[in-house]
C-alpha cells in the first residue's frame, strides 16, 4: 500500500493503483467529478493509466451551489 | 396589455453569449437555498437560462446517494457557469476553472471572480487582470466579476473578456445598485454584454439595473434568502422583463414643476 493525500486527508491505496482505482475504491466511479493531482488536471480519458505515487495530492471536485 | 398588442411591439434583440442566444435575461445562482428541491423549483420558476456553480472537494464517503447539483440543474437544459467564488488569488481562480472546465467536459464558459477581502468580498482587479489574461490565452470564455470603474471594465472587454459583471453592492448585501452613474457609463462604453452580478436585494432594484441598459442581472441571495423564494424568482423574472421594456421604451423627461395630464381645454367653468 502507499499513501497519498485525498482532498487533504491521508489515504492508503493499493500499489500501482491508477486514478480508476482510486475512483472505484470511494465508490464514485462514474459520477461527474475532477481529478487533479499535484495541481495538474488528470483527464477523464487518463483515469485508466494514470499511476498514483506516494505522496500525490490529489483533489477530486464537483459542482455545488454558488453564486 | 393585451398579447395582440403586445405582438406588435418591435422585438427585442435577444442576448447572446458566447454565441448563444438566450431569451430570459436573468442569470440565476444555486447557492444558500433550503434544499436542492428549493434550488430546482426557485430555477424553474425565474425562467433563468445561465446557472452559475461552484467548484468544491467532493465529500468522498458521506451519503454517497446523495443527489448532486448537476443532476437538478441539468447541463443539458441549462448553461452552467462554474464560479470561481472564494479564491484570493489569480493563481487559485485559475486553477478553479480548469477544474470547472473537467469537470463539465470541456465547457469552457466560466465566470471570474477574484476576492479581494472577506468582509466586503469586493473584487481584487488586479489579480482578476492577471486571471482574466491567462484564462483567455487557455481558451477560456470568461464572464468577469469586476468593480464598476468604467476604465477597469474597457480594460477587460478589450483583454477579450465576453461578458462585463460589475457589482452593484457587495456579494449577498441585498442594497441595490448603488453607484447607477458608473453602471450606465459602463453600458454606454461596451461592445459586449454588461450584467449587474451582485447586490441586488428586491426586484426594484432589478428594474433599476436593466433601465440602466444592462443586458441582464446575475443574482443568487436576493431569490434563496427570501421568505418565499420561488415567489421571489417569479418577482425577479418579470422586475427584469419590466426593466427592460422600460429601457427599450425610454422614459420621460424628468421635470421640476406638475404637467397636467388632462387638457385645459374645453374646461366648463
Amino acid at each position: 500500500m502507499i499513501e497519498i493525500q485525498l482532498n487533504g486527508e491521508p489515504l492508503e491505496v493499493p500499489d500501482q493503483a491508477t486514478i480508476a482505482v482510486l475512483l472505484n475504491q470511494l465508490s464514485v466511479t462514474g459520477k461527474r467529478l475532477a481529478v487533479e493531482v499535484n495541481e495538474d488536471i488528470v483527464p477523464r480519458s487518463c483515469h485508466d493509466e494514470y499511476k498514483l505515487n506516494p505522496g500525490d495530492r490529489v483533489e477530486v471536485v464537483h459542482a455545488i451551489g454558488g453564486g | 396589455m393585451s398579447e395582440e398588442s403586445k405582438n406588435r411591439l418591435p422585438e427585442d434583440k435577444p442576448l447572446v453569449i458566447d454565441g448563444k442566444v438566450y431569451s430570459s435575461r436573468l442569470l440565476v445562482g444555486t447557492g444558500k437555498y433550503r434544499d436542492l428541491t428549493e434550488t430546482g423549483h426557485a430555477i424553474e420558476t425565474s425562467c433563468a437560462e445561465i446557472v452559475t456553480v461552484a467548484v468544491r472537494r467532493s465529500n468522498i464517503g458521506q451519503n454517497p446517494d446523495e443527489p448532486n447539483l448537476l443532476d437538478v440543474i441539468s447541463p443539458d437544459r441549462y448553461t452552467i457557469l462554474p464560479n470561481t467564488a472564494g479564491c484570493y488569488s489569480a493563481k487559485e481562480a485559475v486553477r478553479t476553472c480548469k477544474l470547472a472546465r473537467e469537470l463539465l467536459d470541456g465547457h469552457n464558459l466560466v465566470k471570474l471572480e477574484v476576492l479581494g477581502d472577506e468582509k466586503t468580498l469586493y473584487p481584487n482587479m488586479t489579480e482578476t487582470l492577471i486571471a482574466a489574461e491567462e484564462l483567455i490565452k487557455d481558451g477560456f470564455k470568461v464572464m468577469v466579476y469586476c468593480t464598476d470603474d468604467p476604465l477597469l471594465a474597457k480594460r477587460l472587454e478589450e483583454m477579450g473578456c465576453i461578458a462585463i459583471m460589475p457589482l452593484g453592492a457587495p456579494i449577498g448585501s441585498g442594497l441595490g445598485i448603488q453607484n447607477r452613474y458608473n453602471i450606465r457609463l459602463i453600458v454606454e462604453n461596451a461592445k459586449v454584454p454588461v450584467l449587474v452580478d451582485a447586490g441586488v436585494g428586491t426586484a426594484s432594484d432589478a428594474t433599476i439595473a436593466m433601465e440602466l441598459g444592462c443586458d441582464g442581472v446575475l443574482m443568487n441571495t436576493a431569490i434563496a434568502l427570501a421568505q418565499d423564494p420561488i415567489r421571489m424568482a417569479r418577482a425577479m423574472r418579470l422586475a427584469i422583463e419590466a426593466g427592460r421594456d422600460s429601457y427599450l421604451a425610454g422614459r420621460m423627461p424628468k421635470k421640476l414643476y406638475a404637467s397636467a395630464s388632462s387638457p385645459l381645454d374645453g374646461m366648463f367653468f
